[in-house]
């Protein structure tokens, strides 16, 4: 993992002093709550239906046990005892005081951590793959970049005022966890021909009120040259995106206005009088930050373990959650290990501050201190011996984490929705809550396999409804909640925006109708498809049908 | 006289405002310095420049773009960049190309909603006066400009970035 140095830890401690002048004079009076808001915003600090929400920045997902524990002594003593981890890698405490702030902040700092740019119209935390570093799929460590990027972006001084708010994903698989395609910009690590390393780089994807999967710009950007190429492309954006509508100030808008190509041509034009030369990094930089993802020093071990195939021949809670949570490790001998924070009646994305620690334990007694937060609002212990799987898996339950649900009907995405949110219409988190109950039989889940339901409580979609094979939009009817199902988004490698199945159902009438969803899907399906898979075959009319016919 | 904040090697000092701001509406005083909008520089500022008896500058607002005034740069005195509101954030790229790419040395003043909390980056792109509008003074504006001890980007100044000062 990367190492905060000497000059990392003092911009944060500065960040921290600057937040705490900040905080006085606003409770001195000396701001006024206007003058306020975008000096709290740019440090995470959100006003919500309830309380202040301080959301925390996770560099690309990834964790230290050190860094996990102090955000569960946060969870205890400064909000109720959880914390919610977000689409965006990040966590969020909803029940901060605005005195406190400044003293978590410093908090937070003393383990290089921090709430930089998780708000306001900047460069917000760059997401990346969490199974990086250990996946055999990937064709370099995306980290390296996304560090790359986290500095970069680090209070640029001419992009911390877009137009509006800037996403970078950027993933080195083939498949494709960060949901790259609906970013602002979505770097896809390619290998060329010659071997050599390069980005496809798309730009202008998104959710909220416009959905699109972005267009590829650029076919491949020569690593090095990443730095002045993201310079041309926010310098476009800059100059041009719009200001004077709020919903249309996203940089889709304007790679939609001009077409793909036009924006790719003044991006090239633009790049091409930048002066590489102090733009991009110097190769020592470049060798600094990839030394620190250096291999981890892992064991040689025969790639089959007696005490992992024992345990599953004889613990079927066991069995199940090696088949849904367990995923392939680059090193023989290890395992890819996610923890779901999905268990049934929980809110979706939710940590208690024991599970934070219980989970910072085992990445520090068997993870090689790693730990990562997923787009999809688990966790992930990277690096697991086989061997210590049954003990990892023993702890996991008994602190309510080993819920084998990983892809999964229940392993759903909702926002924070009327609960907490102050633009929300409806609730997401009941709804979810509903739709994980109808499918508790585990046995019945996995007979559905992959099926990804996420859920908005508003427009703004951060449950990231579009991009769900069912996708669920909470909409204001007369005062009353009700839902608008959407089918075969994706947000994956294989991107699209969902349709909209029909008219919007009210809330108690959701987890039946996923129910005749999936009755209509099972009926349909042909061998090894998947739910997207047979949608896309048969188009939205059986699905209509299945979920309409019946209610007339 | 009207005054401004200045900075002169990384320190902010006020500073007295010879430049008269012309209003499109207004005519054209007979002497003394001025800073004209964009147009009524294109359309009367080569006769002024030519007469070369009085300091001319151009106000560019936040949509308008200063390659157009790549030719006459080396004659302006004060290119006055306007901020309509500090969320507005095109200024900080014209500053900047101003700087790096039409290597401009002459007066990039922020004018319009100009804060203390926006002092860093506008140092950084390349600013070297200020109007402020939240009625800041100079020691304010210096300690704004120097919160951070550290950069992580290059930019118009002439701070160390992380990563030379690691390899230094």
């Amino acid at each position: 993992m990367y190492q905060y140095d000497l000059i990392d830890k003092e911009f944060l401690a500065d960040r921290s002093a600057e937040f705490r002048g900040q905080v006085a004079r606003r409770l001195a009076g000396e701001l006024t709550e206007d003058q306020f808001k975008p000096l709290r915003l740019m440090n995470g600090l959100y006003l919500q239906l309830h309380a202040y929400m301080l959301r925390v920045a996770i560099p690309y997902g990834s964790l230290n046990p050190t860094q996990a524990r102090r955000l569960a002594e946060i969870a205890r003593d400064y909000d109720k005892g959880y914390g919610h981890f977000t689409t965006r890698q990040n966590i969020q405490f909803n029940w901060i005081k605005l005195k406190d702030a400044p003293e978590i902040l410093d908090k937070l700092a003393e383990v290089d951590l921090h709430a930089i740019q998780t708000s306001g119209n900047c460069i917000r935390n760059t997401t990346s793959d969490p199974y990086a570093g250990a996946t055999a799929e990937e064709v370099d460590d995306p980290r390296v970049w996304a560090e790359v990027i986290r500095q970069w972006s680090t209070l640029h001084p001419e992009f911390s005022y877009l137009p509006r708010k800037f996403k970078i994903a950027i993933t080195a698989s083939a498949k494709d966890r960060t949901a790259a395609k609906v970013h602002d910009i979505g770097l896809l690590m390619r290998q060329g021909r010659d071997g050599q390393l390069g980005f496809e780089v798309i730009v202008g994807g998104g959710q909220g009120r416009t959905p699109y999967v972005g267009p590829t710009i650029k076919q491949f950007l020569p690593t090095d040259r990443l730095l002045s190429y993201l310079e041309a492309v926010l310098r476009v954006y800059n100059r041009h995106g719009r200001r004077d509508n709020i919903y249309k100030a996203r940089i889709k808008i304007l790679v939609a206005a001009l077409g793909a190509e036009e924006f790719g041509r003044q991006v090239e034009e633009e790049w091409a009088k930048i002066d590489a030369e102090r733009a991009d990094l110097p190769a020592a930089e470049y060798a600094r930050i990839r030394a620190a993802f250096a291999a981890i020093p892992f064991e040689t071990l025969p790639a089959r373990s007696e005490a992992f195939e024992t345990a599953k021949a004889n613990d079927p809670a066991f069995a199940r959650f090696v088949r849904n949570n367990v995923k392939a490790h680059k090193q023989p001998g290890y395992a890819i290990v996610e923890v779901s924070l999905k268990a049934p009646d929980q809110t979706p994305g939710d940590a208690s501050a024991h599970q934070l620690e219980v989970v910072a334990d085992l990445a520090e007694r068997y993870g090689f201190n790693d730990l990562r937060v997923t787009h999809v609002q688990n966790l992930v212990l990277p690096h697991i011996r086989l061997d210590d799987l049954p003990t990892v898996f023993a702890t996991l339950q008994a602190a309510g984490l080993a819920t084998a649900n990983i892809d999964l009907i229940s392993d759903i995405i909702a926002c924070p929705g009327l609960d907490y949110c102050a633009l929300a219409n409806a609730r997401a988190i009941p709804i979810a809550q509903d739709i994980a109950r109808q499918f508790a039989d585990p046995d019945r889940a996995e007979e559905v396999g992959e099926l990804k339901i996420k859920i908005s409580g508003c427009i703004n979609a951060c449950g990231h409804h579009h991009v769900a094979h069912i996708g669920i939009l909470g909409v204001d009817k007369k005062g009353e909640e009700f839902y608008q199902l959407s089918l075969g988004g994706s947000g994956a490698e294989d991107a699209s925006i969902g349709k909209i199945l029909g008219p919007a159902l009210p809330a108690d009438r959701v987890a039946t109708a996923v129910d005749q969803l999936v009755g209509a899907y099972l009926n349909t399906r042909a061998d090894g498809e998947r739910f997207l898979d047979t949608y896309r075959r048969v188009g939205l009319e059986p699905f209509k049908e299945a979920v309409y016919a019946q209610a007339d | 006289m009207p005054r401004l904040i200045e900075l002169t090697d990384g320190q902010a000092h006020w500073a007295d405002d010879a430049f008269v701001n012309v209003a499109d509406e207004d005519a054209i005083p007979s002497s003394g310095d001025v800073i004209l909008s964009l147009a009524r520089f294109e359309a009367e500022g080569d006769g002024l420049l030519s007469s070369n008896s009085r300091r001319v500058g151009v106000r560019v607002e936040s949509n308008e773009e200063i390659e157009v005034l790549a030719y006459d740069l080396p004659r302006i005195a004060v290119v006055a960049l306007a901020f309509p509101k500090f969320r507005d954030g095109r200024a900080y790229t014209s500053a900047r190309l101003l700087r790096e790419r039409f290597k401009y040395e002459g007066q990039i003043r922020a004018v319009g909603d100009v804060l203390q909390e926006q002092a860093g980056f506008m140092v950084r792109c390349g600013f070297d006066a200020f109007e402020p509008s939240d009625g800041a003074t100079p020691e304010a504006w210096t300690k704004a400009a120097s919160r951070f001890r550290h950069v992580y980007q290059r930019a118009v100044d002439d701070k160390p970035v992380a990563f030379e000062e690691r390899a230094s």
